[in-house]
């Protein structure tokens, strides 16, 4: 049965449809008609966001704290242009998210309208699609294509530009069943001939390392578990990059920690020296690889991802299989099992002994204070404090994410939600908020440092109405760490600009929005006011002022080799030469 | 390049696999790129191009199946093995692409492009410019008592040897429609 409607009570109808029980948006002229719409009903929720930008993070934490596709709703000309960075942050970390934007009505589109941008030609490179909706008759159908698109294959935003002559004329609703979405079929059955190779090399290799990432998360908790599943039938040792935290546990005997420019000394060791390299889902990002020409020298590499142009895209690989991380770890789990379950012992047990003596140099050992706070204490204690809460992380950009991801360790996917290949400062507030509302009896703590935090904290106001009780952890060390970190190993000491000056008193900040401050300056008094934290019933901003010169590490310096990494008590100065300095 | 002188389906593997893969030789391939003929999707395709830092040597496109909304884009690229793979992997992904030939990889191929030279001249050259013509079938298609406009097609290389006679002799303009081609056989 097919039934006419108007454009706007499609958009409405369609996201119903989609399964969507909640749009993060700022409403403006021209998506008035869409907001009506959603005054109307009740199955929708609709979080009214502070800043466009915030909405798009908060579709983003949503949708990677719960595996389904975040929806944002923003009007046109500014309304758009402020979800730029959200849509492309989401582009770079593979995030699936449905955007509606708003447009002047077909009629006057050229002609400069007021709140007129080209907003297809603007998003057009930062999106996996995007659609300009010119007649009410398609705009159902393209809804609904949109969001096969963004959860297809390599998930990612895409965004729907709706003029608003479309929204109030009138056409045939096309259910979802009915929207023609087989020109878009990515492939997710991996080429079992490749895959048995990929069995054949692991039953042999003497030092084999799963280097994991994003791509396992992305697929869905199953293949979490059959990774999981595979690295302890097999015994190999796994590390993963930024993006997959939580993919195999992180209390797991076959963890060696986080990999790359801030990962673990073990895990970076390993990398160099494997003579095979499982890339399950990852990209070989340049965080990950260091200097090039000498990454991991004597491996073979295996490259299992879902979109080919990853394949070979960085790193020239001996076998790539393109395919959905869960799929080909279901069928290589399978042909293993069939052979017999071969690995080689010996070599293994070699291997794990050399991967001990590098877990004994303790590379996230720092220098405790009593009288500072080290920011890797705090999150020591932050970890200790939430141990075996139902707890969700997301974080800012910067010192304190590298640490966070050191230091906080996660057992499920989905708990971690971080802007890893953007980079974007600003993300972690709005991300909660959104991760929040999707788990509203969870806990859920953005780490953050004072200076992102600032970038996008009207977003408070939101956490406020929406009633989400997010704790904003801050990191307060009264710089941006970490360029003030490469000003000191790169620029001689001068730190142009990287003190956060005037900051504003976050108890009174806190107070202002109507939520609880916390502020904590003193080792001693650190758990308690954690923990007073985690009893506060509502929002809490927890100003946590840290030793102001602390340095990341272990780093591997722009421009190095893995087995070139420099550990707490290095010696920095000089470390990164001219070609180095060049890289960021 | 036509050296790769391989059938098509003679190996169940890409012909990249035949080449060697750390070769920073730059190869020029033309490629053809079966599109959703719809709004903005050369601006896609050209902004990968741009975005990425490909190369573009020619371009051409035209819907060739109405009733099918899909147009075809023919886009002759240089780059080093390596990039080739890339380019076609970059563009196979795209939404709205069905799918990416490399044809330069695939087997031999036909090129064609069309291209109009405005030619002014007098007495000897004007003689000369004609003659010319006929002997790289060029058709006059416009004609004045001082200028010609021959119309060929041909090879990009038959269409940049007639450019270089036609330079001395007056050649005043020069319109290119850019690279077209089609797999050779079935």
């Amino acid at each position: 049965m097919t039934k006419a409607m108007t454009g706007a009570r499609m958009v409405v109808q369609a996201l119903k449809d989609q399964g969507v029980d909640v749009v993060f948006g700022y409403p403006g002229g021209a998506v008035l008609p869409i907001y009506d719409e959603i005054f109307q009903q009740n199955d929708i929720r609709h979080v009214l966001v502070r800043h466009e930008q915030g909405a798009i993070h908060m579709a983003e934490g949503y949708a990677r704290s719960t595996g389904k596709v975040g929806v944002a709703l923003v009007t046109s000309g500014p309304g758009a242009t402020n979800a730029v960075t959200g849509l492309t942050d989401a582009l770079l970390d593979s995030i699936p998210i449905v955007v509606l934007s708003g447009q002047v009505p077909t009629f006057m589109i050229g002609t400069d309208g007021f709140q007129e941008a080209d907003t297809v030609g603007i998003t057009r490179p930062c999106t996996k699609h995007n659609w300009l909706v010119k007649d009410t008759a398609r705009l159902s159908e393209v809804i609904h294509q949109a969001f096969h698109v963004a959860k297809s294959g390599r998930p990612g935003p895409v965004l729907v530009d709706i003029p608003k002559d479309v929204q109030f004329a009138t056409a045939e609703y096309t259910p979802a069943p009915k929207a023609r979405v087989d020109h878009y079929q990515p492939r997710v059955k991996g080429d079992i001939e490749a895959i048995t190779r990929m069995v054949e090399m692991l039953e042999t290799a003497e030092r084999p390392l799963f280097y994991t990432g994003g791509g396992v998360i992305n697929s869905g908790v199953a293949a979490s578990q059959l990774l999981r599943e595979f690295v302890e039938a097999t015994g190999f040792p796994i590390t993963s990059t930024l993006m997959g935290l939580g993919a195999y546990p992180a209390s797991g005997d076959k963890w060696i920690g986080m990999l790359g420019m801030h990962g673990l000394y073990e895990a970076n060791l390993a990398m160099h020296d494997c003579d095979l390299m499982l890339n399950i889902g990852a990209r070989f990002d340049d965080r990950i690889t260091g200097r090039i020409a000498d990454f991991s020298p004597r491996s073979k590499k295996v490259h299992v991802d879902i979109d080919p142009s990853s394949i070979n895209k960085v790193i020239r690989v001996d076998l790539g299989i393109v395919g959905d991380v869960g799929h080909v770890l279901e069928d290589a789990l399978r042909i293993w099992k069939a052979r017999g379950r071969k690995v080689n012992k010996d070599g293994l047990a070699k291997w794990w002994k050399q991967i001990n003596e590098w877990r004994a140099v303790k590379c996230l050992s720092y220098k405790p204070s009593d009288k500072t706070i080290k920011p890797q204490y705090a999150l020591e204690r932050l970890e200790a404090l939430t141990k075996g809460m139902d707890r969700y992380i997301t974080t800012e950009v910067g010192q304190h994410q590298m640490w966070a991801a050191q230091f906080l360790g996660f057992d499920a996917p989905n708990r971690w939600m971080t802007s890893g290949g953007l980079g974007t400062m600003g993300y972690g507030l709005p991300a909660s908020i959104g991760v929040q509302i999707a788990h509203p009896d969870a806990l859920v703590i953005n780490v953050a440092g004072e200076a992102s935090w600032l970038m996008n904290m009207q977003e408070m106001g939101t956490a406020m109405q929406f009633r989400a009780p997010v704790k904003q952890f801050i990191l307060n060390n009264e710089r941006l760490g970490m360029v003030r970190q490469w000003q000191e190993l790169l620029h001689g000491e001068r730190y142009s600009s990287s003190w956060s000056e005037s900051l504003p008193d976050f108890v009174k900040l806190a107070e202002a929005f109507g939520c609880k401050g916390i502020k904590c300056a003193d080792p001693k008094d650190l758990d308690d006011a954690i923990l007073e934290m985690l009893r506060y019933d509502g929002p809490v901003i927890f100003d946590c002022l840290v030793e102001k010169h602390e340095n990341c590490f272990p780093m591997i310096p722009s421009g190095k080799p893995h087995n070139e990494m420099l550990l707490g008590n290095a010696e920095t100065q000089g470390v990164i030469k001219a070609a180095g300095a060049v890289l960021v | 390049m036509s050296a790769l002188n391989i059938k098509k389906g003679a190996t169940s593997h890409s012909a990249y696999d035949l080449r060697d893969p750390h070769s920073e030789a730059v190869e020029s391939h033309t490629l053809a790129v079966i599109v959703e003929n719809e709004p903005g999707v050369l601006a896609r395709v050209i902004g990968l191009f741009s975005a990425r830092g490909y190369n573009i040597d020619s371009l051409t496109v035209a819907e060739v199946d109405h009733t099918g909304h899909r147009s075809r884009i023919t886009i002759v690229t240089s780059g080093t093995p390596a990039v080739i793979d890339q380019v076609e992997a970059q563009l196979g992904r795209m939404v709205s692409v069905y799918d990416v030939h490399d044809l330069t990889a695939e087997g031999p191929c036909v090129q064609r492009e069309l291209a109009l030279f405005k030619v002014a001249g007098k007495g000897e050259h004007r003689i000369e410019a004609l003659r010319l013509a006929e002997i790289f079938r060029a058709h006059v298609v416009d004609s004045t008592l001082e200028s010609f406009v021959f119309e060929m097609t041909g090879t990009p290389e038959k269409i940049d040897s007639f450019a270089e006679l036609m330079r001395p002799l007056g050649l005043r303009e020069l319109a290119r429609t850019g690279v077209a081609a089609l797999s050779r056989g079935v």
